[in-house]
């Protein structure tokens, strides 16, 4: 029984759900059972937003993930606040464009993407996010790289196709980060 | 991934009302339903149907009122707050024995209470908050695909038997997504000679009222109105078992609670613990029998929810005296990790709880 425990978190407006949908759909693409959570409380409304996505080959249980296998962050208040969270051995994956500081924890594996700069050098400011999901596909194999361009047509909106692509090559600039 | 897609529990609710041939939603907003009157202002207009966004609770559900006189499909949705506002007009729906589907989305409370996922409305849903003698059909959703599945369902129940059918569900269940595959199944209809229609001097007048000022016809209708309950209770409970076959510490949870008992059961299982469950679909009709017969072979029995203790004195009644009725809760918006509720477990196997 595999399964990934994903919480991901950061400031409204960068795509945090998003990011969580999209993982979300790649594992429905390869017909796994998932749930995704978002955060709607008084914390949303203070302009932080977080989401659980649960990814799994057996029926997933409670759809709330406390204690994260795979936490990526995008601000600095959201890893002061599920640092501690994350299982021995979890991944921790930080937009070390935004966050200053390091993982204090030693037990977990921690990727720095400066993902946000990244974002903007390559003209797709607002993918920061996709870039970030690229680089978790990579390092956690938790969906396979392959299907991609299938899941994309499945999440970006029909009407926007020119999204197709920048956000394949956000995933691609993660991936091969 | 064939015809699945992911949508939001209060999404699949809207999409199976428009299946299940609902054409009339009224409501008023309020966290965490409030995508079910999006998803309506957006789809009614385009299928020549109604959405309108009334002045308050109160006003929407006398509208559901109207409408179900006229015998079409019709539904409201609000969560804890908002379903108190209603609760009047639950009790004259009932009255004039009028279909309709309500759905509560519940969040904490007392009073305005908080925005995030509960489940301490069990009492106003299956006691039946407003006055006098009556019940609603409480069916209670534990994945996105029963909240599409049991809407269709609670549209027909509704119909079948002239009453309120509610879906009681929680912030969590309306705000998450899972894959869900939404069947455009042909949906039962029921004749509805009783409708207001217009008699085209064909037949004699219809009449929807709640008002029966004659006691011994009062009397009456409540007593014919108890003997539908009763064929309701006998033939309409739902219930699923998990890991029940050899179970000796029986939990019985609905809804989120009883996603949570999952994990805490098959956590229990891998200590030897042998845990399993009974999640009723139906809150009222209550399952009673299967709870009953279970306390046989149970060491104890766990009420897993999201109050004090509501659905606990339904478990201990149903158990009668089998077994000791154990209690694991959270409340106000705080939900159990699968870790308190397996503590519970071992306490209860151990024992007894503190």
């Amino acid at each position: 029984m595999k399964t990934a425990n994903i919480l991901l978190a950061g400031f409204g407006g960068q795509g945090i759900l998003f990011a969580g949908k999209f993982l979300a759909y790649s594992g429905l693409y390869e017909e796994k059972e998932i749930s995704w959570l978002p955060s709607y409380g008084p914390e949303m409304r203070g302009g932080t937003s977080n989401c659980s996505v649960i990814i799994s080959d057996s029926p997933v249980g409670s759809p709330i993930v406390n204690n994260p296998d795979v936490l990526l962050v995008m601000n600095m208040p959201s890893l002061d606040k599920f640092e501690n969270a994350v299982v021995p051995g979890g991944k921790i994956f930080v937009d070390s464009t935004l966050i200053e500081r390091k993982v204090q924890r030693d037990d977990v594996e921690v990727f720095y993407v400066p993902a946000t700069k990244m974002a903007a050098d390559a003209g797709v400011p607002t993918l920061a996010n996709m870039i970030l999901v690229g680089k978790i596909i990579k390092e956690t194999a938790i969906v396979s790289f392959d299907n991609m361009d299938g899941v994309l047509k499945k999440v970006v909106s029909a009407r926007k196709p020119e999204l197709l692509e920048l956000n394949k090559k956000a995933l691609d600039a993660g991936y091969n980060f | 991934m064939a015809d699945k897609v992911l949508m939001k529990g209060n999404e699949a609710i809207a999409e199976a009302a428009l299946i299940a041939g609902c054409r009339h939603y009224f409501g008023y907003p309020i966290t965490p339903q409030t995508e079910i009157a999006a998803y309506m202002a957006k789809r009614m207009p385009k299928i020549g149907g109604t959405f309108l966004q009334a002045e308050s609770e109160i006003a929407a559900i006398n509208m559901v009122y109207g409408v179900s006189s006229t015998g079409k499909r019709v539904m409201t949705s609000s969560a804890s707050p908002g379903m108190s506002l209603k609760t009047e007009g639950l009790s004259y729906l009932a009255g004039a024995d009028l279909p309709a589907l309500v759905v509560n989305v519940q969040r904490g409370g007392p009073g305005l209470g908080g925005i995030q996922p509960s489940q301490s409305d069990y009492f106003h849903a299956t006691k039946c908050g407003g006055h006098g003698d009556y019940h609603m059909i409480v069916l209670a959703p534990a994945s996105v695909q029963e909240m599409a599945d049991l809407t269709i369902k609670g549209f027909e129940m509704a119909d079948q038997y002239r009453m309120t059918s509610m879906i009681l569900a929680d912030g969590t269940m309306g705000q998450m997504m899972e894959p869900v595959e939404i069947k455009n199944v042909e949906t039962k209809t029921f004749e509805k000679p009783w409708a207001t229609t217009g008699t085209e001097m064909k037949r004699p007048k219809n009449v929807v009222n709640s008002l029966y000022l004659e006691p011994s016809e009062l009397e009456k209708m409540n007593i014919a109105r108890f003997e539908k309950y009763k064929s309701i209770e006998e033939n309409e409970v739902m219930y699923e078992e998990f890991m029940m076959d050899d179970a000796e510490i029986v939990l019985v949870a609905y809804g989120l609670s009883s996603r949570v008992s999952r994990n805490a059961i098959i956590a229990a299982r891998e200590k030897g613990i042998k845990a399993g469950m009974i999640r009723p679909i139906t809150l009222w009709p209550f399952p009673k029998a299967i709870i009953n017969k279970r306390a046989e072979q149970a060491k104890a029995m766990i009420s897993v929810e999201l109050s004090m203790g509501q659905m606990m004195q339904d478990v201990q009644l149903a158990a009668n005296g089998k077994c000791p009725v154990y209690l694991c809760n959270r409340v106000g918006g705080m939900i159990f990790a699968p870790e308190e509720v397996l503590a519970k477990i071992e306490e209860a196997n151990a024992g007894g709880v503190k």
